[in-house]
This record gives structure tokens, C-alpha cells and sequence, in this order.
């Protein structure tokens, strides 16, 4: 099978273009990142995938299968246009290519911040829940209107089938992703009186379960998790960070100063409250399930990312 | 951390039938640690501050999922953190009563951390539903704030209950054991309840005792366990029929308050 991956130099898009490979499929991917080194047999594009250019890989490969993977997300980014752009002009794209040129299946690889967190909110959100993340965390607005834009093709594009991966949070030795990169630091910020359940999943399994869904091609929208959730202070102490409680209102305004992370303001409620998915409708569909345990994951993180000094 | 510990509690806990993973966390974040000092901190309130006496908690089944529905009594949730107790103490294997907290709660810095590691989650109709598919014994006061808010004079009295849960016990094929707790009403003898207050504090009222605050007083509490009742049908009944059903619940915790009146 030919598989195109947009977004393929992050860390689950190398690691997924190795399954692949080994699996004997063809990859061609596009990113405007550099991948320096890619393994021989993946064809790499440095192209935008908003540009002419990227439309060209498609006509001239007409891949079987698209994973989308090139959307930004990153909690410690600030709302800027030209992240709004990527993330729903770019899904809005690889779709209409994806559409124009006989591509039979396309999974768009979203994200569980999709449900929100607050204080009201279910524990274990299920696939037909509307996004809660819109009212706190404006910031989020980019990513869910690309997730609910994915969605519509599920009924616009009937001669194709559409799969909506919503990942947790990636955690592995690349240290890339939201928690990641929350856990960079020596001390990890967290909202006093306030210890939310965080759910992650190794990124090799986020690579198996991209693969999976290839293989299975299942329609429709699905939550992807790993092992059971934990609270983020174990997570913080079993990687060898010193967790820093502090009042919420001491924390706004210690954001992005003193060597503390530059949170969007909307993110606090993401360390207040938990956002966990009920991921047993992608298992059953696919009989994915996950191998890396959540301490073989923070082993991973904090044996290649150690704190400095 | 022997003080907060006591060794006993901890292998009561040990004998908790849940789905803790090699952490110690279950599905839901409850932790097995915070649970041992949970439960000490409760049994010393339970035997030696309340000295509550329990009857009849053979007839909550030992596995599998049970609603526990029963009145308020005092105005602060010890009727609940003292029905947690018994479940614990008295049932071999002890099982987890898990609660539907009031909303406000996850908002409230600790008490949000505290509710959510001792599995009492907060009181949405996905969580019950949740908790039961997965055989969970379930607390629920379906007098809501309403029953907490009952003044001193009003304690034996039953405000009007919710009728959700019987649609759910309906869905989920779920026995509902019926309780009557008595006493809560005296330990915290509620003369006013401060709304303005309240609202200004982020609560849903303050309540007011002929001494100021809403401490409670070492008086014995009782709670009375009745007989497991199990309605048939589907949850899509008619209001009247639920209503019917509701009655029926109502009328069994009437009567155990009674029983547990007689026996003071």
C-alpha cells in the first residue's frame, strides 16, 4: 500500500513511517520540518501542505492511504494566525486532495484536549460528546474546528472512509508532545489543592495504533489511549521532577516567567481538572492494544531527558 | 506516618476488590495510599467519635453493582463520609461506597484532590452510569442539597427525592439497597443556613448551629441497611410509574429511619 504522510518529521510520524517501511508499505511523506536522515524508501517532500506543492504529491503518487498528522499543538504556544491556518487550512486541504485523487482512506490524527477539562466534566469522554474545550481554552478553537471538519467527511465523502484518531497525550523518548515537554524542567508548575488524572500512551503505540488503523480501516470517530491514567504528581515524581504547587492565581501570573513554562492561560484548567477517554470503541474495531505500561513510558522520558544541573 | 496509618485499615485495603494497576491507581484515580489514610481518618470518627451503629450491611450484596439510597442527616457529610465507613468496616471483603459529589466541589482546591483520590466523583449521571457498568457500589442521597440544608426541627423529615436514579437502576439492572441514617440531624443541629454567604464563599450555603459554626457533636449516629429491592423494566417507564417506584424507595428509607429512631 502507498501511504502519504503530511506532518511525517514529528516524533509519532518517524516512528510510524518505520512501521511501515518494515510492514512493506510505500512512504512518501510532507513536512516542512527537516528530517535530516529519513530511512531509505521514505520519500520526503519539504513542502507546505497549504501550498501547490503539496497538491503536486498527491496527483503525481495518488496514495492508497493518508495519515495526517500536520497540525500544531502545543499548550506552551499562544494563539497566533499562522497556526489557526495550518491546523484548519491545512486539514481543510489534505482532504480536498485526498478527495480529488482517489485517496480510499484517510485518518486525521487528532487530540483528546478536544473534550476540554473543567470542573463539570465527565471522567471517560465518549465519542459523541461535543467539545467542552472551546469556552475555557480558546486557544483550542483551531484544532477542534479541524477535528469537527475531519469529521464532515465521514458523510460529505462517502466513496471514502474516514477515521478521527483523538490521541492522548504521547509521552517516550523523543520527549515531543504536550507532556513532554510540560516535564522538560526540573520543577513541574502545578495548581495547589488540584492533582488531575493524566492519561498517555507511549509513542510506539501511537505508532502501532496509526498502523492499526490503517490495516483495519475503521469509519467513524474514535479515542486512541494507553494505560490507566495516573495523577500528575507520580507522573512528575516517577520522572525525577520536583512538582511546585502553587495558588492559581500565583501560577497566571508566574507563567512564561522564572523558567516556567508559557502556558496559555486556558492550559491551567488542563492541569486543574483530568481529560480521559474512554478508548474501548477503537479497541474493539481494531483489537489495538496498548504495550508499553505507563512506567516503561516516564522510564523512556526521563532516561533520555534528565533534569539539567 | 503510623499515626495516620493504621496498619489494620491497611490491609483492609489490601482486601479491597478493585481494579488497582501495578501504581496502585484504578481506572477512576483512586489511590490505594490515600485510601489507607482516608479510611483510618474515618474508622477513629466512626468507632470512637460517632460510635456509630450499623445494622443490617449483609444485606448490601458483597460484589457486584448495589445503589446505596438513603436520607440526609446534618448538614456537613458525615451521613455520607460515615456510610463510606461502614461499608468499609463492616462488609468482609470491605467494599468502596462511591458518591455523587455536589458539582462545586471539584472547583474547591484539596477538596477536589481529596474527593477525587477517594473515588468520590462528582455527581453526574456518565459517572453513576459508569461506576455501575462496572460493578461499583454507588451512594446516592436523592434528597440532593436540598436534604443537607434540612434544619434541626426537620431532621426525621424526607424532602423530595430525585427520581434519576430509578431510571438508572431500571437501565442497569441494579439493586438498590435502601437506608435510613439517623442523627446527623443532632451532631450538627443546623438553626439557619446563610445563602448570601454561601454564594459570596463558592458553596451552596453555610450552615449555622446554636453554637456558630457547623462542627459536628459526638453524638452516636445510626444507620439502618434494609433489603435489596430490584424493580424490572427498561428506564423508558412513564414518569407516574417511576414516580410510582420512587415511593416505594422513599417509604422503605421512612421506615428505616423509624427503625432507627426506635433503637435510640
Amino acid at each position: 500500500m502507498k501511504v502519504l504522510v503530511p506532518g511525517i518529521a514529528g516524533a509519532t510520524g518517524r516512528l510510524l513511517a518505520a512501521k511501515l517501511l518494515a510492514q512493506g508499505h510505500q512512504v512518501i511523506g510532507i513536512d516542512r520540518r527537516p528530517w535530516p536522515d529519513p530511512p531509505e524508501g521514505v520519500e520526503l517532500h519539504a513542502v507546505d501542505v497549504r501550498k501547490r506543492a503539496a497538491e503536486d504529491v498527491f496527483r503525481k503518487h495518488r496514495p492508497d492511504a493518508v495519515v495526517h498528522m500536520a497540525t500544531v499543538s502545543h499548550l506552551t504556544r499562544t494563539r497566533d494566525d499562522e497556526r489557526y491556518r495550518i491546523n484548519l487550512g491545512g486539514t481543510q486541504a489534505v482532504f480536498e486532495h485526498c478527495q480529488r485523487y482517489g485517496v480510499e482512506h484517510v485518518v486525521f490524527v487528532g487530540r483528546h484536549t478536544y473534550y476540554g477539562a473543567g470542573p463539570d466534566a465527565p471522567l471517560y469522554h465518549r465519542e459523541e460528546e461535543p467539545p467542552l474545550a472551546l469556552a475555557t481554552f480558546p486557544e483550542l478553537a483551531d484544532l477542534v474546528s479541524a477535528d469537527l471538519f475531519a469529521a464532515t467527511a465521514l458523510w460529505r465523502a462517502k466513496d471514502m472512509t474516514t477515521t478521527v484518531l483523538r490521541f492522548c497525550y504521547t509521552l517516550g523518548a523523543s520527549g515531543e508532545g504536550t507532556l513532554g515537554t510540560f516535564l522538560k524542567g526540573r520543577r513541574v508548575p502545578m495548581v495547589l489543592g488540584f492533582d488531575p488524572l493524566f492519561q498517555f500512551v507511549h509513542e510506539d503505540d501511537v505508532a502501532s495504533a496509526l498502523a492499526l488503523a490503517l490495516e483495519k480501516r475503521p469509519r467513524g470517530v474514535f479515542n486512541v489511549a494507553g494505560p490507566n491514567a495516573q495523577p500528575l504528581s507520580m507522573i512528575a515524581k516517577k520522572a525525577g521532577r520536583q512538582t511546585l504547587p502553587l495558588p492559581e492565581f500565583v501560577l497566571a501570573a508566574m507563567l512564561g516567567r522564572r523558567g516556567m513554562p508559557r502556558l496559555a492561560r486556558g492550559a491551567i484548567e488542563h492541569i486543574k481538572y483530568p481529560i480521559v477517554v474512554d478508548d474501548r470503541a477503537f479497541r474493539d474495531a481494531t483489537g489495538y492494544t496498548h504495550t508499553y505500561s505507563s512506567e516503561q513510558a516516564i522510564r523512556e522520558f526521563s532516561a533520555r531527558h534528565p533534569v539539567i544541573g | 506516618m503510623s499515626l495516620l496509618v493504621d496498619p489494620d485499615i491497611e490491609r483492609r485495603v489490601d482486601a479491597l476488590e478493585l481494579s488497582f494497576d501495578e501504581q496502585g491507581v484504578d481506572p477512576y484515580g483512586v489511590r490505594k495510599s490515600d485510601l489507607a489514610w482516608f479510611y483510618t481518618t474515618l474508622s477513629r470518627l466512626y468507632r470512637y467519635y460517632f460510635r456509630v451503629e450499623c445494622t443490617g450491611a449483609e444485606h448490601v450484596p458483597s460484589r457486584g453493582r448495589a445503589m446505596l439510597i438513603g436520607n440526609h442527616s446534618g448538614g456537613v457529610a458525615i451521613d455520607g463520609l460515615m456510610v463510606i465507613a461502614s461499608m468499609f468496616l463492616e462488609k468482609d471483603p470491605p467494599r468502596l461506597a462511591q458518591g455523587m459529589v455536589e458539582k462545586f466541589i471539584a472547583g474547591v482546591p484539596f477538596a477536589s484532590k481529596w474527593s477525587a483520590r477517594t473515588g468520590q466523583l462528582t455527581g453526574l449521571p456518565e459517572h453513576a452510569r459508569r461506576l455501575l457498568e462496572d460493578d461499583r457500589l454507588l451512594m446516592v442521597f436523592p434528597e440532593g442539597a436540598r436534604g443537607t440544608a434540612k434544619l434541626y426541627k426537620d431532621r426525621y423529615s424526607l424532602v423530595e427525592f430525585g427520581t434519576g436514579f430509578v431510571r438508572l437502576a431500571l437501565e442497569t439492572k441494579t439493586p438498590i439497597v435502601p437506608f435510613g441514617f439517623v442523627g446527623g440531624g443532632d451532631a450538627v443541629p443546623t438553626i439557619y443556613n446563610a445563602y448570601k454567604l454561601g454564594k459570596m464563599m463558592g458553596v451552596p450555603y453555610v450552615p449555622f448551629t446554636p453554637y456558630g459554626a457547623a462542627l459536628p457533636l459526638p453524638i452516636k449516629l445510626r444507620v439502618h441497611y434494609g433489603e435489596p429491592i430490584v424493580f424490572e423494566g427498561t428506564g423508558r417507564e412513564d414518569d407516574e410509574v417511576i414516580a410510582g417506584y420512587v415511593e416505594t424507595v422513599k417509604s422503605r428509607v421512612r421506615a428505616l429511619i423509624e427503625e432507627g429512631r426506635r433503637a435510640e
